[in-house]
């Protein structure tokens, strides 16, 4: 296949993807706020966690593709330019989800636990998680040159990755050695069916395909700036060469 | 990494990371570089501690576990920022990779020497706040394992850490903010254990401690692994 026919394929993809995410989120609008009743204990309340849970699944969702792309360019046979940029991007969108879980479960807490937050060793987790990938982020910002760089961030998305389990495990032990949870009892947990389940599932969906939309338009944006800075580059030694030029033949002709 | 390397024996191993840890302990011996430092930051916390939940609140005995450890990981920043600025002065660290050393024994050896800069400034703080805490006598056995792991643990992750962030371009605020949140796990298992030691927490120690164990290893494993990679060239 020729270079405009995968041009052209890859175009319709990326609008049937975006359609994807407009009609699954308004079915996500409308089987949430519209078809699925109230909760019988938890009220309206608990239509936050059509927005929570599917947040949370991307959030990992993210964290693990940071890592399956860190390891695609780790490993030399399959590294290439393009998994860093994608580790980047499914980084940033993993921090942005993970922000968006805590505070949708905090909105959430508030009127079914009475408080806005509690010591849960989810919560904890999450947290932890939250600061390991803001620091990730923050690592990949030292200059350095572009090999060195991409192969220290992908280092360091793996050295998360596998801290995260180990986070996940201490919090457990430590919240039901040291003491059972106060607000978060199983009683609390609702037993979710019919039209609740299928706003679930929707969000879950709509919430994925955003994900993918977002990472491919995040990877597009760091192409185009890697372009940029290649062509400033280029243009900053065009310059220079031809100040160069100018000031020899000015001593010759001088 | 080079053919030599890939030749080394484990005796030759062994003598590379002693080596390494004694080159660096050597160092400090001298100039006390690193304890000037953490060695009155600690006290100072020791201090702070107390003002901050007053003495009198009958708080800090139960507290203790918490704030000694606390003290002990924000101390150990300054060992490895100290550590990493050894190999920076005069790019010491590429000297010796380029002399035939290899990455990992480098690793191992720093992570070493600063354990023994813990361990020491553990004992240090641990005693100063039995006495001003008046923490009831903590069981020896429980207390000198926990010690040693979580050194072990801090000084591998911090190493790790260090390489990521320091050794790249002397960036050591990045350190803290990248090296706490990889240390929650060592800091819940710690405390639990010491909780115990001192009789105000329940369960068993040995749960906590064999997770300590396994953070150490954990990290030692990814250390050795990655350290040449993010040494080369940066």
């Amino acid at each position: 296949m020729n270079t405009s026919g995968i041009v052209r394929i890859v175009r319709i993809v990326r609008i049937a993807l975006s359609v994807v995410v407009v009609v699954s989120m308004s079915a996500l609008v409308l089987l949430g706020l519209v078809v699925a009743p109230p909760d019988r204990f938890q009220g309206d309340a608990q239509r936050l966690m059509y927005l929570h849970v599917p947040a949370a699944w991307v959030a990992y969702l993210a964290f693990a593709t940071t890592s399956l792309m860190s390891a695609l360019y780790l490993w030399h046979r399959t590294r290439r330019r393009r998994w860093d940029r994608l580790a980047a991007a499914s980084a940033e969108l993993g921090v942005l989800f993970t922000v968006l879980t805590l505070a949708l479960g905090s909105l959430w807490g508030r009127p079914v636990w009475g408080v806005w937050w509690t010591w849960d060793a989810r919560l904890i987790t999450t947290t932890v998680l939250l600061f390991l990938y803001v620091g990730y982020l923050a690592i990949r910002r030292i200059p350095a040159s572009e090999e060195v760089r991409a192969r220290r961030n992908a280092i360091a998305a793996l050295v998360a990755f596998v801290d995260v389990p180990v986070v996940h495990f201490s919090v457990v032990w430590w919240r039901t050695l040291h003491q059972q949870a106060t607000v978060v009892t199983p009683e609390l947990d609702p037993q979710i069916e019919g039209a609740m389940a299928a706003a679930l599932l929707v969000g879950v969906l709509a919430f994925t395909a955003l994900f993918f939309r977002l990472l491919w338009a995040r990877y597009e944006l760091a192409v185009h700036v890697d372009r940029l800075d290649a062509d400033v580059v280029a243009d900053a030694v065009r310059r220079r060469r031809a100040t160069a030029t100018d000031s020899v033949l000015q001593e010759v002709s001088a | 990494m080079s053919s030599s390397h890939a030749r080394l024996t484990a005796a030759g191993f062994t003598s590379q990371i002693a080596t390494v840890a004694r080159k660096d302990l050597e160092i400090e011996a001298r100039t006390g570089v690193a304890a000037g430092r953490m060695v009155p930051f600690a006290g100072i916390l020791v201090v702070l501690f107390a003002i901050a939940l007053d003495p009198d609140s009958g708080l800090l005995p139960r507290l203790a576990p918490g704030l000694f450890w606390i003290a002990v990981l924000l101390s150990a920043l300054m060992a490895i920022t100290r550590s990493f600025a050894l190999e920076r002065e005069h790019r010491a660290g590429e000297g010796l990779i380029g002399a035939g050393l290899d990455p990992a024994a480098m690793f191992l050896g720093k992570a070493a020497a600063i354990a023994v800069e813990l361990l020491t400034l553990e004992l240090l703080v641990g005693s100063t706040m039995v006495v001003l805490y008046e923490v009831s006598r903590p069981g020896a056995v429980i207390v000198a394992a926990c010690l040693l792991l979580a050194s072990a643990g801090i000084a591998c992750a911090g190493t790790l850490y260090g390489a990521l962030t320091i050794a790249g371009d002397g960036r050591d605020s990045l350190l803290a903010v990248l090296l706490l949140p990889a240390l929650v796990p060592l800091m819940v298992a710690a405390t639990r254990a010491f909780e115990i030691a001192v009789d105000v927490g329940t369960g068993t120690a040995t749960t906590w401690v064999g997770l300590l164990g396994v953070f150490a290893a954990i990290y030692a494993s990814l250390g050795s692994l990655t350290f040449a990679s993010l040494i080369e060239e940066t």
